[in-house]
């Protein structure tokens, strides 16, 4: 147990060593990396401490929310609304002329909430679009922030340091108060998402449902646009107007990839949220105070990144293997029907297929051929073996090859006899679905044709139990498992 | 907070910018107009076709771009900085494509994702190499109008001319100005009807990344007098606010020209009078515009429908302009 929790340790120390590296290639600071680095992650600075909790606590509440945001479609309001409480940061430092945590926090919800009030009265009475208001509205708050933040900046009284990091964000201005608040507020969000959690996955999913089952939609989406303009306040300080909104809707698409359960959403979103703040916050510090929001900004994406390429389910590349081989075999089960059709021609005499004759019968060139039969072979499903007259099955391939071929038939069969279907236009169909019927379909098909032995054409259906059930012998015989049905 | 706002003084905020300081503010209101015309008429085109936050997407995006060109050129080289910024754009519209099509997220966060994720990197370009950009953060997002206006003069036919940079936003705006006169009868009917466009020979695809492109041009050479979030105000506000006041296409063009003029007046005196950033003064003048039309238009506004909200039902009306825009 201890070995392996210092292997751990280690581990972890050199994954942080590799990005401490990267920082100082890339020549962000003038101090020593390693130093600040060690200040960092031994906690010893007040500062550092309140930055990390800090970081934590907002990813938290913009993973839980940007959940929500991501599932509803409403991305693009979380982003109006991060812009549109500018002003009330303005307002709030106005207040009485300081950074007072929880004057801004009044200011900047109000601001927020009131943002997406407008956006819904102007597409309510207007006949402007949703993307035109959100668009006016976040660009026209964001401009009276601006000139009141200009306006401020302008001012004699030395107490107005920090108003401008508000753009930006800067986790390390973090100071006790501010984490309180945080802190309150993030319980806050999390009793209210666990309270109201089932309500707010049915109005998310699906409203008219909820409608009809009497929940309150209106109030319900309120509170819904409170808990996101607290969890847009919370994150303010530490990641900046700009690109709160990232925060919300990138951890919480990168957990949306991962899973299809909420709950699990959630959780992982929070986690992911948490990941990104505390990674932005680490490299900020490195980086000698640069502004905290890009560096967590492109945490989440590095995540969503890494998510959207390689989530098991819904990632590019496991899709792209899955699609491949799905291709593969088909290709494979192909190649084995066109050996088999080669045999039936002859009668099944002789054992061998050469390479020549399965070209012709897929109509493609002799090399060509060697290649889908290389694939064959590697795939241990039939061997080229010159001296017994070419191409051999072995048992696995008989097996698939006989069971394509009776899908294939017993599909014909079923659209002539149950779908009146003319025997000249099944063909087509059954080249596509012999790949994918499933064993137990196979069943239920014979059972309701009463077990034929003869497809719409009079060709004969091979009979794949039998055949399976004969595999122990060593050397395969097709005309057996031909015969066997006769 | 006597401080905060200065103290009134008529000649100073009205007319002295038309006066003693007119070799200043005439420079300022000139750049300021030049950029509203050409976001605004873009922008009327982003606002029909429900694009308007693709434009707030490219405004963000377009940073990167901006910030690399600054690397390798070593200075404010106007054509690198274009190539880089176009680059930017396309980068955007082309992850967001890829996002949105090879996941299952959607556009909308798709487009969330993207824009946050390249401004991030632009920004951290621009404050780790602070001594090399000759921008600023700040500047980034709000832009410097003021000392834009300021620039040398370039030296044209032997003639000491405009600054460099309004030089540059007036040839933009005129490229702008002679597409949308050239395309006109496209552009109208592509972005109402891409069906009828389509049959008719123009192609949608097309018409979508020409306008993405001119809008890139245009968001690049606004960057430095207003910023990457000022500029979807350009954008969209002018559209806005006339497509509440008409139903035709070429009268909204037209409006949007008149509320580019006057809340660039308009914005420079608020900016004077409140010692703030000129450019979001302008925005915010241009808000006011919008919020008076809203309130006050003749066929639409929220005065009107007050008085006859119990004689027609509003949906109805809201198709019917719609059909005859």
């Amino acid at each position: 147990m201890n070995t392996r929790r210092h292997l751990a340790l280690a581990f972890a120390l050199l994954l942080l060593a590799g990005t401490a590296e990267a920082a100082q290639i890339s020549d962000l600071v003038q101090t020593n990396t390693w130093e600040q680095a060690r200040r960092f992650f031994t906690l010893s600075d007040q500062s550092v401490r309140n930055a990390l909790l800090g970081s934590l606590l907002l990813g938290i509440s913009c993973g839980l929310l940007g959940s929500f945001v991501v599932v509803r479609k409403i991305a693009l309001v979380g982003d109006a609304l991060s812009h549109a409480v500018l002003p009330g940061v303005a307002l709030g430092f106005l207040w009485n002329m300081s950074k007072d945590p929880v004057a801004i926090f009044i200011g900047a919800t109000a601001a927020g909430l009131l943002g997406t009030a407008v956006v819904g009265w102007i597409t309510r009475t207007t006949r402007l679009k949703e993307d035109a208001a959100l668009g006016l509205v976040l660009a026209t708050f964001f401009a009276v922030g601006i000139c009141m933040l200009t306006m401020i900046q302008r001012l004699p009284t030395g107490n107005k340091s920090g108003i401008e990091k508000f753009l930006f964000g800067q986790a390390a201005a973090l100071d006790s108060g501010d984490i309180q608040l945080m802190t309150i507020t993030t319980v806050v969000t999390l009793i209210l998402v666990m309270l109201f959690y089932k309500e707010l996955l049915i109005t998310s999913f699906d409203p008219e449902f909820a409608r009809s089952v009497g929940l309150p939609i209106r109030i319900l989406q309120e509170l819904l646009m409170l808990l996101l303009a607290f969890a847009v306040v919370i994150a303010l300080q530490a990641v900046g107007v700009v690109l709160v909104s990232a925060m919300l809707i990138t951890p919480a698409a990168a957990a949306y990839l991962l899973t299809d359960r909420m709950h699990r959403m959630l959780i992982l979103a929070a986690v992911f949220g948490m990941l990104s703040g505390a990674l932005g916050s680490f490299l900020s510090f490195l980086g000698n105070n640069l502004p905290t929001g890009p560096f967590m900004v492109l945490g989440a994406s590095t995540v969503f990144a890494t998510a959207f390429f390689f989530a098991p389910r819904h990632g590019v590349i496991p899709r792209w293997w899955r699609l491949r081989s799905r291709v593969r075999r088909i290709s494979r089960e192909n190649t084995l029907k066109f050996i088999y059709h080669v045999l039936e021609g002859r009668g099944f005499d002789g054992e061998g297929v050469s390479l020549e004759e399965l070209a012709e019968r897929s109509r493609c060139t002799v090399d060509e051929a060697r290649l889908l039969v290389q694939h064959l072979a590697d795939h241990r499903l039939a061997t080229l073996d010159r001296d017994r007259g070419g191409l051999l099955l072995m048992p696995e391939g008989w097996r698939v090859a006989s069971s394509v071929v009776r899908n294939h038939r017993l599909w014909e069969l079923y659209l002539t006899n149950m779908a009146a279907y003319s025997p000249d236009h099944v063909h087509e169909d059954a080249e596509k679905i012999e790949h994918v019927l499933g064993e137990q379909t196979i069943r239920d098909l014979e059972r309701r044709l009463k077990f034929p032995d003869r497809d719409p054409h009079g060709k004969p259906i091979p009979n794949v139990r039998e055949i399976t059930s004969r595999d122990a012998a060593p050397t395969p015989g097709p005309q057996s498992g031909y015969r066997g049905r006769n | 907070m006597d401080s905060l706002i200065p103290s009134f003084d008529f000649h100073t905020v009205f007319i002295a910018p038309w006066t003693e300081n007119f070799a200043l503010f005439g420079w300022i209101a000139l750049m300021g107009f030049l950029v509203t015309v050409a976001c605004g008429l873009i922008g009327n085109y982003l606002v029909l076709r429900r694009m308007a936050l693709v434009g707030d997407a490219i405004s963000h995006s377009v940073l990167p771009g901006i910030a690399i060109a600054f690397l390798i050129a070593h200075s404010r080289d106007n054509l690198i900085m274009f190539i880089g910024a176009i680059i930017a754009g396309v980068i955007t519209t082309l992850l967001i494509e890829v996002i949105h099509q090879r996941s299952r997220v959607k556009q909308d966060a798709a487009i969330g994702i993207v824009f946050s994720t390249l401004f991030a990197i632009g920004v951290i370009l621009i404050s780790m190499y602070a001594g090399q950009i000759d921008l600023d953060a700040d500047c980034v997002l709000y832009g410097e109008i003021t000392s834009v206006a300021l620039e040398p003069r370039v030296v044209l036919f032997g003639m000491q001319t405009a600054p460099g940079p309004i030089l540059l936003m007036g040839a933009v705006t005129l490229v702008v100005v002679g597409l949308i006169v050239a395309f006109y009868k496209e552009l109208l009917v592509s972005s109402f009807d891409a069906g009828l466009a389509a049959s008719l020979g123009i192609r949608p695809s097309l018409m979508h990344y020409a306008l993405m492109s001119v809008l890139s041009t245009v968001v690049v050479s606004a960057f430095q007098s207003v910023g990457a979030i000022l500029v979807v105000a350009m954008l969209i506000l002018p559209a806005a606010t006339s497509y509440l006041l008409t139903s035709r296409l070429s009268v909204m063009l037209g409006l949007s020209v008149v509320h580019s003029a006057l809340s660039t007046v308009l914005g420079m005196h608020l900016g004077i009078l409140l010692d703030c950033s000129a450019a979001a003064a302008m925005v915010v003048a241009g808000g006011f515009l919008f919020v008076l039309a809203w309130i006050f238009s003749p066929t639409q506004g929220l005065l009107l429908r007050l008085r006859r909200v119990d004689t027609t039902d509003p949906e109805d009306h809201k198709e019917t302009s719609a059909a005859s825009a």
